[in-house]
């Protein structure tokens, strides 16, 4: 169908693989983050609101180049930790994540941190009196009661990764078969003479991909008020 | 239950300065809103944190800002009943009554579910989602979740606010039901005067952020009988109503009650106010009233320009009430004999 190659088709699986591994690795730290805002009150909470926001106004190829200077061979993190570990991420389908986890985690954050602002302090405070300590609160409390905004963030911040060009061409480069995803091979056919074909049918595949994505978000969101 | 609190919180303009100790199981905080009672039991709850002072509860130091002692609201076993219910919206009725529970230590559970659900008669809700109960049922349970926490002291904050006068009266006695089965002291919240005869022994009046005196609601009323023009209202809980015509009477101490209004519930508790009952010095020939009841005066006391006088009718107490030229023509002191005569339609049913 649509006479897609081998790389096309590594392309798409490349994309869902980045796109899911960088939601289910920014969860817990979305989580954590969306909780810290919400419920704690600490120095500097106005810095760390900014810095997870900061993504969602750079360009993503502010965020991928500064990766790589972080990230790179002489770059402090990849000098420092990564090399002595015997880790190489730059070039490599990992880079893409991180790229991806670093443009898509405010989205992530914002929704979670909505659903836990809507919770009625009261229940927590319920909990609280009938013996519930931190841990038990948020497990037994705030995560249920913050489910929709979880599920909204991560489906949005998977949207988001899926469409991940500017940050992941940089970090991560365009390998066809190792680092290229359906945008960046969008990209490649489009700028190809008589590539116009195969970066529609593509286009295609994002559309559809995209309409299942929000198909299961809004079934998904019927299911739990239904459930409720 | 003992309780010492001797505590400093300042919120804005607001300062709250309190330091009492008081004994009893069934002890109320009132006041006007504004005056405080709720940041009080929050700081009792330690959902606030005082800024000094100490709460000592049965000789335990729950706060203390001079050793730096402050136990945890988790640690500290209050079980609270709020004006709003604040259920578990994603837990069931079982899981919300289960909630604190299963979190009480096991040598401090006293207190057994079955018993719970049965005196607050909500064993058939038990499988349902909270979303859909009614208000009394999600207040039933709410109060049930708070018992089953096996609470040291149950805090309730204006547990009855929020519902209309019938479902008030309906939820009452399974309230003081649940507390007087598990001997639970509780400290009851509100600014209804009626609400504190009903649930409290002993009071805290609470202004402005200050206690102003400990007393008991009955005072409290008397006091202020001279300042009410709706009179002192008398709460009778009266028993086996039986129809009459068309009216009910009710078994009252000795004697009974016609009252206009009633139900085929064995007990009722109806109010009456001191202005609704008229005294005659002999018997009266003919009266429009329905109950002519022959009653000893057992004292006076005086509220404003009239004097409220107690009544022994035949083992029911009555307060009445007359102005200074009435008392005198009739002569009412300690030990005389009059008659009380009430209308039917005086008694208000409350639940």
């Amino acid at each position: 169908m649509f006479g897609f190659t081998a790389a096309d088709y590594s392309a798409m699986f490349l994309s869902l693989k980045v796109a899911v591994t960088a939601t289910l690795l920014s969860l817990p730290f979305g989580f954590a983050v969306a909780y810290l805002m919400t419920y704690r009150r600490f120095r500097g909470k106005i810095l760390l609101d900014v810095a997870v926001n900061l993504p969602l106004t750079l360009p993503p190829v502010v965020i991928g180049f500064l990766l790589l200077i972080l990230l790179g061979r002489e770059g402090p993190i990849g000098k420092m930790v990564l090399q002595p570990l015997g880790i190489k991420l730059i070039f490599t389908w990992k880079a893409a994540v991180i790229a991806t986890a670093v443009v898509g985690f405010p989205l992530m954050v914002r929704s979670i941190r909505t659903a836990m602002e809507g919770i009625d302090e009261r229940l927590v405070q319920v909990s609280r009196l009938l013996g519930a300590r931190r841990l038990d609160r948020i497990i037994t409390v705030i995560v249920p009661l913050s489910v929709r905004g979880i599920i909204a963030g991560s489906v949005l911040m998977f949207a988001r990764g899926l469409g991940e060009f500017g940050a992941t061409v940089i970090v991560a480069g365009n390998i066809p078969g190792v680092t290229q995803t359906i945008p960046l091979a969008i990209y490649e056919y489009a700028s190809s003479p008589k590539g116009d074909v195969m970066a529609l049918s593509l286009c295609a595949v994002s559309i559809s991909i995209s309409i299942v994505v929000l198909v299961f978000h809004e079934w998904l969101g019927r299911r739990i008020v239904r459930s409720d | 239950m003992e309780l010492r609190v001797a505590i400093q919180k300042r919120f804005g303009n607001f300062f709250l300065d309190t330091d009492f100790i008081i004994n009893g199981e069934r002890v109320g905080v009132f006041g006007p809103s504004g005056s405080g009672k709720s940041t009080l039991v929050g700081l009792i709850a330690g959902l606030t944190k005082p800024d000094k002072g100490t709460i000592i509860l049965d000789g335990e130091p729950l706060f203390d800002s001079s050793t730096g002692v402050n136990v945890r609201t988790e640690s500290r076993r209050m079980g609270m009943v709020f004006q709003r219910p604040s259920l578990f919206p994603h837990l069931s009725v079982k899981g919300n009554l289960l909630y604190g529970y299963k979190r009480c230590a096991t040598e401090n559970r006293k207190i057994a579910f079955d018993d719970v659900v049965q005196v607050l008669n909500i064993g058939r809700l038990l499988d349902r989602g909270v979303k859909h109960l009614s208000g009394g049922e999600k207040q039933r349970v709410a109060i049930g979740r708070a018992v089953l926490g096996n609470p040291r002291l149950l805090l309730l904050d204006e547990p009855l606010s929020a519902l209309d006068d019938s479902l008030k009266f309906h939820i009452v006695p399974f309230l003081k039901n649940v507390c007087e089965a598990f001997s639970i002291p509780y400290l009851f919240i509100s600014h209804s005067l009626l609400e504190m005869r009903i649930m409290t022994d002993r009071i805290l009046h609470l202004a402005n952020g200050r206690i102003v005196e400990e007393t008991t609601a009955e005072d409290l009323v008397r006091k202020r009988m001279g300042e009410s023009m709706a009179g002192y209202m008398n709460l009778l809980q009266l028993s086996e109503p039986r129809q009459v015509d068309a009216l009910y009477a009710y078994t009252w101490g000795e004697g009974q009650l016609l009252t206009a209004s009633g139900d085929e519930r064995p007990e009722g508790l109806f109010e009456l106010s001191s202005t609704d009952i008229m005294l005659f010095k002999s018997h009266p020939e003919a009266i429009s009233a329905r109950n002519l009841l022959r009653c000893v005066v057992v004292d006076t006391f005086e509220a404003g320009n009239r004097i409220g006088i107690n009544l022994d009718c035949g083992g029911g107490r009555l307060v009445a009430e007359v102005v200074r030229q009435a008392a005198d023509e009739l002569g009412i002191t300690a030990g005389v004999e009059v008659y009380a005569a009430i209308k039917a339609t005086a008694f208000r049913k409350l639940g």
